[in-house]
């Protein structure tokens, strides 16, 4: 299972960049298709909120590689370090 | 275990306290949702493109950006000073903007002023809701018993659906109530009418912050505040903590992300498929939604209980599964169920009426056609058609205003009833132990600031930005009526996986710690 869990990681490593980009691909030509200020805001947000999380998963993906979910924390002393 | 009595007592004491306010604070977040185009109307019109603007960033700013930003905020004053004066505060926030906004004069009495206010107050509004809700879980979960909090929580779960169940109805009984003839008083409630669901908030206030003000600091945190071992920075203990910042990621994408979309799919993006795509009148997809609420609300509390026995992990892993394999089938039966090309229109029972008024300063009329059919079996189907007369010969609107509003047979709107019911029941599989789960992923020190934030942008984001998403899907890809949904079925999709993979399933017996 931790094998698993170890290549899966680099699915969501992946998953970061693609999801980004699809992201910026499809705002870009919604705007294109429609520049008024209301779809400009929306997508913004869209990317502005969406990217960071992107970037999340990237980390959640690095973490699971480096095998930091091998084991769950069974107290808080392991957490707070 | 059986627990003394008077704890039992002291502990339903402390949720009656604490989901009372939270019930407010959603009950305040979503009125200002459910009336968001009488809102416009008043605050921000369409023909001024300023006004308009606003408009937009009070729909996004305050659900998305704003609800995460309280989190933090909120979060951290939690983990400083302490759960108790920390959901006072928000509770009081949330309380005023609502009551506040009932006050603003409209548009059309003080100009820009108007929607700015009303903009401003409505951020106040997502800042206060991003940080009740891990004060309110946090606070119940540090009073339980380590077999019963999945139980105890579940009741703070069940305030968010219930707030939304008490926003619909108070807006539909004010809306009713106004005048006797009902098209008049529908007229009052537009005008000037729905301010009272706004005024109503702050009597609830008011007993709430009495109800709080009670109360006393949770018994765990108190203890940690007494030993002088509470955080001195928990947003850097939380986010920069190589230890703890892994298991804040583990909660977003294993199980608060796949939550928020399910919730949101089966509450709102529901709601709005039925009145958008479906296009049932406003009453009846209201009512829909009130009966399919009171009926799976004590499910809540039924999986809550029930993740105490068995774990928290499959019963939320179990409602993303289905939701995933169950939603295109049934929205494509809340499509055939409305549509009226399977029914046989009774011939010769179309009612038709025209209505013709001058269009002011112009030379133009506004006529509105209404034609009302009748189909076998009970449904009507009311298709408004509204164009401009123009003076000038020869000139006619191009592309007329067309409104199509159905009202089901009593067959089927149980049979609608009955299947946002069953998607409310994911909700409850996902949502009734996700408190539970989320303040045993993280120690007491760092919990308020560690959870809200997950939670936050699992549900404000993912499951907020829902039924945009999908809706604005259904305009790009215009040939599946049922193609918004592959974004909850995909959120949810790589949220089961990583769960199944990455989530165990024990209960955390201490969270004393």
């Amino acid at each position: 299972m931790n094998t698993l869990k170890r290549f899966a990681g680099v699915l969501w490593i992946v998953a970061g960049p693609l999801a980004i980009y699809y992201l910026i691909k499809t705002a870009a030509s919604e705007i294109n298709k429609k520049p008024v200020l209301d779809t400009k805001i929306q997508w913004g947000v869209f990317v502005i909120v969406f990217t960071p999380i992107a970037i999340g998963i990237m980390i959640f993906g690095y973490y699971a590689i480096k095998g930091e979910y091998d084991h769950l924390p069974e107290s808080s002393s392991e957490i707070t370090d | 275990m059986n627990q003394p009595t008077s704890e039992v007592q002291g502990i339903r004491r402390i949720i009656a306290a604490s989901s009372v306010g939270t019930l407010i604070e959603w009950y305040d977040f979503y009125i200002f949702g459910s009336l968001a185009p009488v809102i416009a109307s008043q605050f921000f019109p369409k023909t001024n493109p300023t006004a308009a603007l606003l408009s937009t960033l009070a729909t996004f700013a305050a659900g998305f950006i704003v609800r995460p930003f309280g989190a933090l905020v909120f979060g951290r004053l939690g983990d400083l000073v302490g759960r108790k004066y920390t959901f006072l505060l928000t509770l009081i926030i949330m309380g005023s903007a609502t009551f506040a906004i009932g006050l603003v004069p409209g548009y059309e009495t003080i100009g820009f002023g108007a929607p700015i206010i009303v903009l401003i107050l409505r951020l106040l509004q997502g800042l206060a809701l991003g940080g009740e809700y891990g004060g309110a879980a946090t606070y119940v979960a540090e009073h339980s018993p380590p077999n019963r909090r999945g139980f105890f929580t579940s009741w703070i779960q069940t305030t968010a659906t219930l707030g939304l169940f008490l926003s619909l109805g108070i807006i539909l009984i004010t809306r009713h109530s106004l005048d006797e003839d009902r098209v008049k008083s529908i007229a009052k409630f537009n005008d000037w009418g729905w301010r009272i669901p706004f005024l109503v908030s702050i009597f609830l206030v008011i007993i709430s912050v009495y109800i709080r003000l009670k109360m006393k600091e949770s018994p765990l945190y108190a203890k940690l505040k007494s030993e002088g071992k509470t955080s001195v920075n928990p947003l850097k203990e939380s986010f920069t903590h190589r230890a703890n910042l892994k298991m804040v990621l583990l909660a977003l994408f294993a199980a608060t992300m796949g939550q928020g979309v399910v919730w949101y799919t089966g509450q709102f993006y529901a709601q709005s498929f039925i009145e958008t795509i479906c296009k049932i009148d406003f009453d009846q997809s209201r009512t829909m939604l009130l009966w399919a609420i009171l009926f799976s609300t004590p499910f809540f509390v039924f999986f809550g209980n029930w993740s105490d026995k068995v774990g928290r992990k499959w019963i939320m892993m179990a409602g993303m599964f289905l939701a995933i394999v169950t939603y295109r089938p049934l929205f494509g039966k809340l499509l055939s169920i409305s549509d009226e090309k399977s029914k046989v229109e009774i011939a010769g029972k179309a009612e038709i009426n025209t209505s013709i008024k001058p269009i002011a300063h112009t030379e133009n009329s506004l006529r509105t056609v209404s034609t009302k059919h009748l189909f076998e079996g009970g449904m009507t189907l009311i298709e408004t058609k509204t164009d401009t007369l123009y003076s000038a010969e020869g000139r006619t609107t191009a592309k007329p205003d067309i409104k199509l509003s159905k009202q089901l047979s009593q067959s089927d709107y149980w049979m609608m009833v009955g299947i946002i019911f069953i998607m409310i029941i994911y909700v409850t599989m996902v949502y009734g132990p996700i408190a539970a789960f989320l303040v045993e992923m993280f120690p007491t020190k760092i919990r308020y600031t560690s959870m809200s934030l997950p939670y936050h942008i699992g549900n404000g984001i993912f499951g907020g930005l829902t039924p945009f998403i999908a809706l604005l899907l259904t305009t790009i890809y215009t040939g599946d009526k049922l193609v918004g949904l592959y974004y909850p079925i995909i959120v949810a999709g790589v949220c089961l996986l990583v769960g199944l993979l990455y989530l165990r399933s024990k209960i955390d017996p201490d969270v004393n710690d």
